[in-house]
């Protein structure tokens, strides 16, 4: 065995315990097996531990910016207020109304859980931790997730209930309609990278990190991962004011606490895979001689683009639902459609650069998509000042003629 | 590469694992004393009224079957965007030219009005 | 070991195609119908067809399962009701689905006898995900399919937003 270094924390600690292992007599099959098995309970367990801590975090950031203190009674300043919180959720009563579909109803809860724990098994967590390099690895991501579109619907129709049913067919109609945009920008990073493998893409960014070289890809997965995981201006599926409390209307106790927990792993979940995709993941200073701070370096990504998260939900009021329509079909699909096509010819254009290129060497490549993606953020700009400044003529021409105003009803 | 896979079966098992035992746990250390109007379907505090599954607009039909068209393109998209480094220039083109082609698709479905909320 | 999760996705795809047929709820047919699918994708993993597998997933339980259901909920009395899942007709289209059953073994095991065993699959590249790319924009190999493809979507939306829009004007 090497020695245990502290540089290389968690390759020591799976040698230690490959090698105790071994000494228990294990066959390799077993081995193997057995590390699998202990994989999957930590990349279960690391999520649920995270998300203990943004729960925590996010009521305190947004009591700060909403001029409050936030939770501060159990523990220093209130750190520990989760843990009563689960006790409290565990002492619930676990109501079921009669008159719903037994096996749909309990399934779509764990469904909604299991759909985003799974994204972790292919997020790369440090140069040498990632749970497996699946060859299709976006891919994968993609398709896990398509999982959590299927609990939303599940739950909504079992209810038996008119406003989760409502809530239900938003949801399912945001998701479905923010899943095109989001997976036409995600093949940007991999054909940049030329390869599916989430480690693999991260390993291409030495190069620089996609988001200076591909800021539009970034801001339309961003914007498409916000509606995704249901959080504000998306959180259509919640709207209080008009279908009472979303798709799990009739979810109470852990249950509830199930949806609960799905929708916080989710946001985060895909504030890493933002990291992973566009900032580097685990690069960072000195990885490459302590491969062991590349979890630190992804966790801080991970938790920044999640604090811009929070920002925008706490800044932001709900889109209505044909605008919410709108703002993906007509707007972020016909532009990421632009973007893949030149961005793929732009990037064809200049060499891929080998893997030991020098700065200078680099330079075109980053010069010439970066151009690009300020032309087509010049060109955006203009087509929506035209757009808008003609819808703006066009409602003043009606208002002359028919004063009386006409909404739209969602 | 099938060993690839057995993480991926044990991740989906240990990971249902978490929500069934928090939901038996649950329901072991939480009273359970129902009765009728509790275990009635809740809405919004009044008694519901008329059938629950009444038919919905058509809106969200066609949002759906233009989602299942991309989602297709999308997907045939993948291997390509994966061999990007050693496509030729004209592979590029025919990969722009499959886009294009969509991209009319969604240009007359946004002509026809089918992207429309009414 | 791989014989034990075969047969698991063996019976999920089949116990799920038979919840289709027998069930009276159309919108736990289509449930069934996602149970199914999960399975087909399982088996493609097992054939180490890892893009394919997820392609089964994305596509059909993630966009054509849904799409199903929402053609159920739209449709007010199916959705509602239960059903008679067995109309007098169920002999015949057992024996027709039997019939066609049996001419897929056939034609797969004599008239052209490729691929299936062991010996004749060939051996897989290091990232058969790559070779399919470049094999679809190759200009020896798929890539008038793969532009009719696009054409075939441009038509099945065209046609598909023509017929629904229709309903919509009435």
């Amino acid at each position: 065995m090497d020695s245990f270094e502290i540089a290389n924390l968690f390759y020591s600690i799976g040698q230690v315990w490959t090698e105790w292992l071994t000494n228990l007599g294990l066959s390799p099959e077993w081995l193997s097996f057995t590390n699998k098995a202990m994989g999957a309970v930590l990349l279960t367990a690391l999520p649920v531990m995270i998300v203990c801590v943004t729960i925590m975090g996010e009521r305190k950031i947004i009591g700060r910016f909403q001029d409050r203190l936030g939770p501060n009674r159990v523990g220093p300043c209130g750190v520990l207020q989760t843990i009563p919180d689960i006790f409290k959720l565990l002492t619930k009563e676990i109501i079921t109304p009669t008159k719903v579909d037994k096996v749909m109803y309990n399934l779509a809860p764990m469904l909604s859980v299991v759909s985003v724990i799974l994204i972790w098994a292919v997020i790369p967590l440090a140069s040498n931790v990632v749970g497996v390099d699946l060859e299709i690895g976006a891919l994968y991501f993609v398709a896990v997730s398509s999982f959590g579109t299927l609990a939303v619907l599940m739950a909504g129709w079992s209810s038996n209930n008119k406003y989760a049913l409502i809530s239900a067919f938003r949801g399912v109609a945001q998701l479905v309609s923010y899943e095109v945009p989001l997976v036409l920008t995600l093949l940007i990073p991999v054909l940049l990278a030329g390869t599916m493998r989430l480690n693999g893409i991260v390993e291409a960014q030495a190069q620089g990190w996609y988001v200076l070289l591909a800021p539009i890809s970034m801001l339309i997965f961003f914007i498409s991962s916000t509606a995704e995981v249901g959080r504000s201006p998306f959180d259509l599926l919640e709207a209080d004011s008009e279908i009472v409390a979303g798709f799990n209307i009739e979810y109470s106790g852990m249950r509830f606490a199930m949806f609960f927990l799905g929708e916080f792993i989710h946001a985060f979940t895909f504030c890493g895979v933002i990291a992973t995709l566009f900032f580097g993941g685990w690069r960072g200073p000195f990885v490459d001689q302590a491969p062991a701070l590349g979890f630190l370096y992804f966790l801080i990504k991970m938790f920044a683009i999640y604090f811009v998260h929070i920002w925008i939900r706490i800044t932001m009021p709900r889109l209505r639902i044909d605008h919410m329509l709108n703002l993906s079909w007509k707007f972020l699909i016909p532009l990421s459609l632009v973007n893949l096509v030149v961005m793929s010819l732009a990037a064809k254009l200049v060499q891929t650069p080998a893997m030991d290129a020098t700065l200078w060497q680099l330079l075109p490549r980053w010069g010439i998509l970066l151009g690009t993606n300020m032309v087509m953020i010049a060109g955006t700009f203009m087509i929506l000042g035209t757009v808008s400044r003609r819808e703006r003529h066009k409602q003043e021409a009606a208002r002359v003629l028919e004063p009386v105003a006409s909404g739209i009803q969602g | 590469m099938l060993q690839d896979y057995v993480l991926i079966g044990l991740l989906f098992v240990v990971a249902s694992a978490l929500p069934i035992s928090a939901i038996v746990f649950g329901s072991i250390l939480g009273p359970r004393k129902p009765n009728r109007i509790k275990n009635d379907t809740y809405e919004c505090g009044m008694e519901t009224m008329g059938p629950t599954w009444v038919q919905f607009k058509v809106q969200y039909y066609i949002f759906a079957l233009v989602f299942v068209i991309f989602d297709i393109e999308m997907v045939l998209l993948f291997p390509i965007a994966a061999a990007f480094d050693v496509l030729p220039i004209y592979a590029v083109v025919e990969a722009a030219i499959f886009i294009l082609i969509l991209a009319a698709a969604l240009a007359y479905a946004w002509k026809k009005d089918a992207l429309e909320w009414f | 070991m791989t014989y034990v999760v075969f047969g698991l996705f063996g019976i999920l795809t089949l116990g799920g195609g038979i919840l289709v047929v027998t069930s009276r709820n159309l919108v736990r047919a289509a449930a069934s119908l996602v149970l199914s699918f999960f399975g087909i994708a399982g088996l493609y993993v097992l054939l180490e067809a890892g893009f394919m597998a997820a392609a089964q997933i994305l596509i059909y339980i993630g966009a054509i399962a849904i799409l199903i259901i929402f053609a159920v909920m739209l449709t007010q009395r199916v959705a509602a009701g239960n059903r008679v899942a067995m109309n007098s007709q169920w002999p015949w289209a057992l024996l027709v689905s039997a019939l066609t059953f049996a001419l897929l073994v056939y034609i797969i095991n004599i008239v052209w006898p490729l691929g299936i065993r062991a010996e004749n699959v060939p051996v897989l590249a290091a990232d058969p995900t790559r070779g399919l790319g470049m094999a679809l924009v190759d200009w020896g190999q798929y890539v008038l399919p793969f532009e009719v493809a696009s054409i075939l979507l441009l038509g099945a939306m065209v046609g598909s937003i023509f017929i629904a829009r229709e309903q919509h004007d009435d």
